[in-house]
Formats: structure tokens, sequence, C-alpha cells
């Protein structure tokens, strides 16, 4: 049986307004049984409000071996941060 | 408000829970394992407030842990589907569906009592009740609908267990007594629509309903299968050995 139930990711918004974390992975037939499966097993101490599952396998993930190319050039990059520019003082509602 | 009545409905839950919880470390799958205690837990902390109500109305200066580990089986009043054995996970889930269906019918007609504890605590456990019926009709359709081997699996539990359905919807004296007064549901009310939810929730299934109308019934006076002595045994063995002890 374990062989024939895939994996599914699950995501848990904890409180309105705040967005979806993922906090881990379960076994399910189905998306129904997935989202019971959820609430089961990651919602059982009050965690959320809100489930979202997705299969594993529908997932696009990034290469390790792209980390270079990927991320790489913006660790250089300071002025992409707001933080960087100075405001002019009688800069208002920044 | 009766005792007994409350002692039926909390044994009922208490006795249901324990068998739930003798799954934890043996469900098929890692999730099912978590639901199937999820329920035990919730059964369980039905019956703590239930006896709690029970010792508060008693005055005798029991308590819930009193009543759940220093009664003899004939003192317990849970019916004797709630009793039955696990036996594989196709006997829990037609146990559990059997239960379930009936449980929302009662705690939704509950939840309309003349006795405002049992409406507050009624309007409460609801919730839970309604995802327990969730749960087990959807495994219901599951196993029922699902392969060959699965299919025969639910037939023969369903053949197994019929017998014990028609003791929850058939009203002992207790049962009437409080219905006169406003404070339970009219089973005999209750009955008819149990059937026809379980009916199509069989034909849906793929299942078919057994043909025996005889019913089993005694648990709501005492007279119990030799299933619940041995579990009470299990359950109870600690506070037996060690009377008072405490952890």
């Amino acid at each position: 049986m374990k062989n024939n139930w895939p994996l599914w990711e699950v995501f848990i918004r904890s409180k309105n307004g705040l967005s979806h974390k993922h906090v881990g992975s379960l076994h399910a037939a189905d998306s129904a049984m997935a989202l019971e499966n959820a609430r089961d097993v990651y919602t059982r101490r009050n965690e959320g409000v809100s489930i979202w599952v997705v299969e594993s396998n529908q997932i696009v993930a990034s290469d390790p071996d792209d980390t270079d190319s990927f991320f790489e050039p913006a660790r250089d990059k300071v002025y992409r941060h707001p933080t960087f520019y100075n405001v002019p003082d009688n800069v208002k509602h920044m | 408000m009766s005792l007994n009545y409350l002692l039926q409905m909390g044994d009922n839950a208490l006795i249901l829970g324990h068998r739930l919880g003798e799954w934890c470390g043996h469900a098929p799958e890692l999730e099912i394992d978590m639901a199937l205690t999820n329920l035990a837990l919730d059964f369980t902390g039905q019956a703590r407030t239930i006896y709690q109500q029970v010792a508060v109305l008693e005055g005798q200066g029991r308590t819930e842990d009193d009543l759940a580990y220093l009664r003899d089986a004939w003192e317990f009043r849970n019916v004797l589907l709630v009793e039955q054995p696990n036996g594989d996970f196709a006997h829990t889930i037609v146990r559990q569906c059997l239960y379930d269906c009936f449980n929302y019918l009662l705690y939704e007609a509950l939840c309309s009592s003349r006795d405002e504890w049992m409406v507050a605590f009624a309007s409460k456990s609801i919730k839970e009740i309604a995802y327990h019926q969730r749960f087990s009709t959807e495994w219901m359709l599951r196993l029922g609908d699902g392969t060959e081997t699965s299919h025969q699996k639910m037939q023969a539990a369903l053949n197994n267990l019929w017998i014990y359905a028609g003791e929850l919807v058939s009203p002992n004296q207790v049962d009437i007594e409080m219905c006169e007064k406003g404070f339970g549901p009219d089973l005999d009310r209750i009955r008819p629509l149990y059937f026809e939810k379980l009916h199509e929730l069989i034909a849906k299934a793929t299942l078919t309903s057994p043909s025996v109308e005889w019913m089993q019934q005694g648990g709501k006076e005492g007279k119990h299968s030799e299933h619940l002595g041995h579990l009470l045994a299990e359950m109870q063995f600690l506070q037996r050995a060690y009377p008072g002890l405490e952890w």
C-alpha cells in the first residue's frame, strides 16, 4: 500500500492575514485524503485556519547545481535594497 | 437529568475511545494512526466531561477516575457495538461508521435539549462528531467501492457488526424517561432517519445492507459481551493493582 500512495506537501496558514507556510509532507491516495490527513497530522495542536496540499511531484524545484548562476549574482547588489538610498529630509511618507 | 442517561453517553465515549486507542502504533499508515488516535482522544475527552458532570450531580465524592477505573462490567452502560474488538481495519471503520451516523443524529438533537448543561456540552462536541462522521463515511466509501479485496472485507465487517446497530436506536426505560422530560431525543423518531442514512451510505459504497432484522441488545442494561471484561482488565489494571496510584 505504501508504495501506491503518492507524497503530498502540506502548507498551513496559522492565522488569517498570514501566508501559508510549508510544514511538511505526508502520504495519501488522493487530494481529499491528503487534506484530511494533513488536518490530523499537522493541525492537532491548533496550528492552522487553512490548509493547502499539493502533490510533491507537481513542485518544480531549482537545481542545487544552478546555485552559482541563480543566486550568486544577487549577493553583491546591495543597491537593490531600498535601504541603500538616502532619503532627503523633506521627502515625507516613505 | 438521569445519571444513567449520562453514563450511557459517557460509557459509549470511553469504551469506543479505548478501542480506537488500541490502534496506536498499529494502524496501516502513520497518517491513519494519527487520525484514529485523534478520534480516541476526542471520545476520551467527551467521556471525561460527562463523568465530571455525573460526579457533580451524584455528590457522593466519586470522581471521573472512579467512574472510569473502579466500576465493573455490569455497571457500564455502553452499547454492545462500541466494545466489539477492532478486528481488521474494515471492522474498525464499519463499527465507527455505524456509531458516528447515530452519534451525529443524537448530538444534533441534544443541542436543543431542555437541560442547559447538555446543550452546552452537545454544541461543543457536535463539531468533533461531525468530523468523525466525515472520516468514517469517507473510508466506508473508499473501501466499499475500492478493490475486490477491500469490498469483501467491508461486506464481511458489515455482516458481522450489523446486529449491533439496532441497540443504538432502541429506547430503554432511561431513554424514554429523558425524552418525556425533554432532555433527550425520541429514539423511535431517530431510528428511521438512522437506517435511511445507513442504507443510502451502504448503497453508495456498493455494499449490501444485511437482511437480518433481529438485533442484539443488552449493553445499556449492563449485559455485555465477553469483550468488555477483557477491555476493562487492561484499561483498569493499574488502578486495580495499585489503588489510588497517581503519576
